[in-house]
């Protein structure tokens, strides 16, 4: 967890986790104002009054991550007294977790629970009286997220953090070494060595930073998307799946104009399954917006199902469409429905484009075989579950950071500079990882440093 | 016989000295006390002086106004500046001393300053009353009366030595231990804990054969330590390296059998930072040799320093082992090597003024405190000498911060964390380690020293006319413009890559491989122009300029820190109420009583989580 520096500027999802239709994701601090700017593309947010609403876009460099809208408010009449801004943009993990992503590049740092009201406080917005309860939220906050760190424990992650604490502190000591103790009759790590104990670090934290996403998803659900034509059943499946109504049915082409998800559990493996708006061209504009965002979704998942009627479709028009998936190189079943409503043997021979899983959404025939196959699917594919896996976006973000500073390092090590400022990077790495792990003091690497090396005259 | 004196400072080493010139020179009428007067400043360890992170010290000590600097400047017999190589926030002063003449400059200041008055007996009582202290009993029966007492007793308080299986009272190699002081504290209320440390033989140079050994001279252009008008060595003396080997270690481990430390006789922790001999060929057994300096004492003594080989091991198993070493083969000793146990005071007890929490008026300096080293003890002293004049004058504690001074550091490490083995700077302590460089103690710290009215007006002078010039070499590099042909044959040379337009040399400087003297050779108008300005000056400035994204760095995580220090915590406040804190948080708050949210952050076991909760109730 990070020091509560009063002068940063601090982001967060104000509404709930999970999917609403909206969702708002609120920044505050002195910088709050510009640091949104930043990754804003519409008017100069930093020429606008306070208490003013401005429709634009966010994109990570050329890809537009979403069309939003955004409220300002400027000190003192925000919900802090600082400057603030509400981001509202649409409510899927995804969008979400890109723009405090951005947020984050920008200048922000996450904030923790009950800080956004902490900070109302100490400006004077609430009584004394309230101060207890603002405590007790940021201990409970701090006592939950020692609960993640625990559960997390039991997974690889600790010990994969663990090691690569100890990479770090025995590469700080190796410096710290050349430098307070160059006096020393001891062999003095080279640059090779060096650069070499480095590349370890880096690959064990590029590994961590790459389970991410794989975290993320067995966390709020492995998103699978459910594509098709219009009317091959998607929204019933779904509904079948999910086995509650959720999703409007109808045999009106395009009922579905939007995409609708939930989650389920399938032997312990949530899932978020998606169902989108058919596939097809459109002349009604909002209905071109839920195309072009089923598209979206493709990319974004990590399995894709591709539901199609087995009274309209044909082997060739499946063979075309088996080859467009697998461009996107994912893990995708094709599903034929509506076997109910036709004898096996008048079925086209669809061998040519196996395997294919036939089920009746209507009437949930072999909806649960489907489940299965999902299942092993998805864990034959990426999850396997014993792998290492960083689930907490805190975690994500301080590693993110101590990524950038051993680059730093890397870099400095190949100009070269000198090892003062060498030590300067690497301090920065380590404070990064201490707040996953907890401080790493002086007396760790000095404790490194005299059980490794005879110092002292 | 005495009047009544605002400060009476107890023990004359190196932070019972910079003590006492430091209240008395402030203006309180201060009474130096010591055991005895034929060894004021005396250096009970190795006869050298600074160091990595101790130089440092030393210059901070020299720029705030207090004496270790000018002493060692004017006692030196050999300066280097170590750590050239490792960049600028690494270079460390260091020189050997006259172990007889650095006493002799010492008594010799402090008899220079007014105020100051001598008293050689034993305090064997500190005088409290009524929480607060009121004066000292001595050895000879004298009640001494003092509105504040300075207390640096060094390895004296019931100092035992142990040289193999004999053992004797005593606080220094042929020097009386001191009594009673210990037991009264702990009757007050205080903690007390054992430390110890040791020492090495001293031998008869004449006996040495110094052609079997590799020559350490000292610097080409030796500098010095303090800022002030001190003279540069003209003469020096080297030092010799030799190395220890397997039939050395073989002697040493009969002796081991009769180690006070293997066979537990010795209860106080040692630093692992300055291992015995024996420690080190018991820990490191792969290792078949270690190195030995061998240091001279002074310009006008034969006697001889083995740094490296402190021991404890009985004296004839000295005698045996040291004559294995090459060079060594027909050495005198002298004197033998010993380990010294003492009482020390965990510092958690203390103020950051190094004032007592226990007993007001009451000030700990130097190892008393837990600490090691005569740099550490030197600015322990001055800073309790200070802060004893100003807590008597009503006036604020002056406090050093983490990223204003090693000082600083060393003091919050103590008082917040304690330590468990005896205490010594490292570079790798200090958080903001490139604003704490040597070449800008002066620059940080001598308008704080003037302002708290220690170091001179003309120091003061100095300070801002090397500030202005600096400034002004900076501003004018970034003016100057040098063509492409005039330059880029020298940066192929040096392997740097040319340039196609006009460049300012404050650009050409910001590449690692380019020096300012290294342009002042290649250009001629530059090297007219640098003839202006003094080495220390162009060495500031090419700092400045090389570094300033890394020193912008530096201060700006320092300014995010200060938000924390400028929180202060209500003294008083009572942390058992505040049930949100964890269980550690709150003992441990309770029992050092932060003062600022940043202090309390730097204590162990109190979390980010634990600091925004305090911050929440502290307001704002």
């Amino acid at each position: 967890m990070p020091l509560p520096f009063l002068h940063d500027t601090i982001t967060a999802l104000a509404t709930p986790q999970g999917v609403g239709a909206i969702a708002v994701i609120r920044t505050s601090g002195k910088e709050a104002i510009e640091i949104t700017n930043r990754i804003f593309n519409g008017k100069d947010l930093t020429q606008q009054s306070s208490h003013t609403l401005h429709f634009g876009e966010i994109r990570n460099q050329e890809a537009i991550i979403d069309e939003v809208l955004i409220s300002i408010f400027k000190a003192p009449t925000s919900f802090t007294k600082e400057n603030a801004t509400e981001i509202s943009c649409h409510g899927s993990s995804f969008i979400i977790q890109q723009i405090l992503q951005l947020l984050i590049e920008a200048g922000a740092r996450l904030a923790k629970p009950g800080e956004f009201t902490q900070r109302a406080f100490l400006n004077g917005r609430f009584d004394l009286a309230q101060a207890e309860a603002v405590a007790d939220l940021i201990a409970a906050d701090s006592r939950a997220s020692h609960e993640v760190a625990i559960n997390q424990m039991r997974g690889g992650f600790s010990k994969q953090i663990s090691s690569l604490r100890e990479e770090l502190i025995q590469f700080a000591a190796l410096i710290e070494l050349e430098l307070d103790f160059s006096e020393e009759d001891v062999e003095f790590a080279n640059r090779e060595q060096l650069k070499a104990l480095l590349e370890r670090s880096l690959q064990t934290i590029t590994h961590l930073i790459q389970s991410f996403s794989t975290g993320k998803a067995m966390k709020e659900g492995i998103p699978t998307v459910i594509v098709g034509k219009p009317n091959a059943g998607k929204s019933t499946l779904l509904n079948a799946l999910l086995e509650e109504e959720k999703a409007i049915v109808s045999d009106i082409e395009g009922t579905t104009r939007d995409s609708i998800e939930d989650e389920t559990i399938i032997e312990g493996v949530k899932f978020r399954f998606i169902d989108t708006a058919g596939l097809r061209d459109t002349s009604d504009t909002i209905e071109a917006i839920g195309v072009q965002r089923a598209k979206e979704k493709m990319e974004q998942a990590t399995l894709i199902l591709y539901l199609f009627d087995v009274l309209t479709t044909t082997p060739d028009d499946i063979a075309l469409i088996k080859k467009e998936i697998k461009s996107l190189d994912k893990p995708f079943l094709l599903i034929g429905n509506k076997v109910d409503q036709v004898q096996t043997a008048d079925l086209p021979p669809f061998e040519k484009v196996n395997p294919i899983h036939w089920i009746s959404a209507q009437s949930s025939q072999d909806v649960s075989h489907l489940e299965k196959v999902i299942l092993n699917t998805v864990i034959d594919q990426d999850l396997n579950r014993n792998e290492v896996v960083v689930t907490n976006t805190r975690h994500y973000e301080a590693l993110v950071q101590v990524e950038r500073a051993l680059q730093k390092v890397k870099q400095g090590i190949q100009q070269p500079i000198s090892s003062d400022l060498l030590a300067l990077d690497i301090r920065e790495a380590i404070r990064k990882l201490g707040e996953i792990t907890g401080e790493v003091t002086t007396d760790d690497l000095l404790g490194y440093i005299f059980s490794k090396f005879c110092i002292g005259k | 016989m005495f009047n009544e004196y605002d400060v009476i400072v107890v023990g004359a080493g190196h932070a019972g000295n910079e003590a006492a010139a430091a209240a008395a020179k402030m203006g309180s009428k201060t009474l130096l006390i010591t055991m005895n007067m034929q060894v004021i400043g005396q250096m009970s360890c190795n006869p050298a002086m600074g160091g990595v992170a101790k130089g440092q010290i030393i210059r901070e000590i020299d720029a705030l106004g207090g004496l270790s600097g000018i002493i060692s400047d004017k006692s030196m017999i050999q300066f280097r500046m170590l750590n050239r190589s490792k960049g600028p926030a690494m270079w460390s002063p260091r020189c050997q001393n006259d172990r007889m003449q650095f006493a002799q400059e010492w008594r010799l200041a402090l008899e220079e300053i007014e105020n100051l008055d001598f008293w050689q007996d034993m305090v064997t009582n500190i005088l409290v009353d009524n929480g607060r202290v009121g004066g000292v009993r001595t050895g000879m029966g004298l009640e001494i009366k003092a509105k504040a007492v300075i207390l640096t007793s060094g390895t004296f308080l019931n100092g035992i030595i142990h040289i193999g299986d004999k053992n004797f009272r005593g606080g220094r190699s042929g020097e009386k231990a001191a009594f009673g002081i210990t037991e009264q504290l702990i009757q007050l209320g205080f903690e007390a804990g054992r430390m110890k440390t040791g020492t090495p033989p001293r031998v008869d140079g004449r006996s040495l054969d110094y052609s079997q050994m590799e020559e350490q001279a000292g610097d080409e252009n030796p500098g010095k330590f303090s800022f002030t008008n001190t003279p540069n060595l003209k003469e020096q003396r080297s030092c010799w390296v030799t190395y220890t080997n397997e039939e050395v270690h073989e002697t040493l481990k009969r002796g081991f059998d009769k180690s006070p430390m293997f066979q537990g006789r010795i209860k106080g922790l040692g630093p692992r930072y300055c291992p015995s001999i024996e420690d080190k060929i018991d820990r490191f057994a792969d290792r078949n040799r270690h190195q030995i300096f061998v240091e001279p004492e002074g310009w006008h003594t034969v006697e001889i320093y083995v740094n490296g080989f402190s021991t404890s091991l009985p004296d004839y198993i000295q005698y045996e082992a040291l004559k294995k070493i090459k060079g060594f083969e027909k050495v005198k000793m002298f004197r033998p090597g010993y380990a010294i146990e003492y009482d020390y005071f965990p510092p958690t007890q203390l103020k950051l003024s190094l004032e007592t929490k226990l007993v007001e008026n009451l000030f700990f300096a130097g190892q008393i405190n837990g600490t090691t080293g005569y740099e550490e003890a030197a600015c322990q002293g001055l800073m309790a000498g200070i802060n004893a004049h100003n807590k008597i004058n009503e006036k604020e504690s002056l406090i050093l911060k983490r990223s204003e001074a090693y000082i600083g550091v060393l003091i919050d490490d103590l008082i917040n964390k304690g330590t468990e083995e005896p205490y010594r700077m490292f570079t790798s302590r200090a958080e903001y380690r490139l604003l704490l460089r040597q070449d800008n103690a002066d620059i940080r710290l001598t308008k704080i020293g003037y302002d708290i009215g220690l170091a001179s007006k003309e120091r003061l002078e100095n300070v801002e006319v090397k500030a202005n010039k600096v400034d002004k070499l900076i501003n004018d590099l970034k003016q100057k413009k040098v063509k492409p042909d005039e330059i880029n044959s020298y940066l192929d040379e040096v392997s740097s890559a040319t340039i196609r337009e006009k460049s300012s040399f404050y650009n050409l400087l910001k590449r690692p491989e380019i020096s300012l003297p290294l342009l002042n050779d290649m250009n001629e108008d530059l090297g007219g122009y640098l003839n202006k300005y003094q080495k220390e000056e162009i060495e500031q400035a090419e700092i400045l300029i090389k570094y300033q994204d890394y020193l912008d760095k530096e201060r700006k995580n320092a300014e995010k820190m200060e938000e924390l220090e400028n929180l202060k915590i209500k003294q008083g406040f009572d942390y058992t109420t505040v049930k949100a804190l964890s269980t550690e948080a709150r003992e441990k708050l309770s029992k050092i009583k932060p003062e600022t949210l940043g202090q309390a952050n730097r204590i162990s076991g109190v979390s980010p989580a634990d600091i925004s909760i305090l911050m929440v109730y502290l307001g704002r």
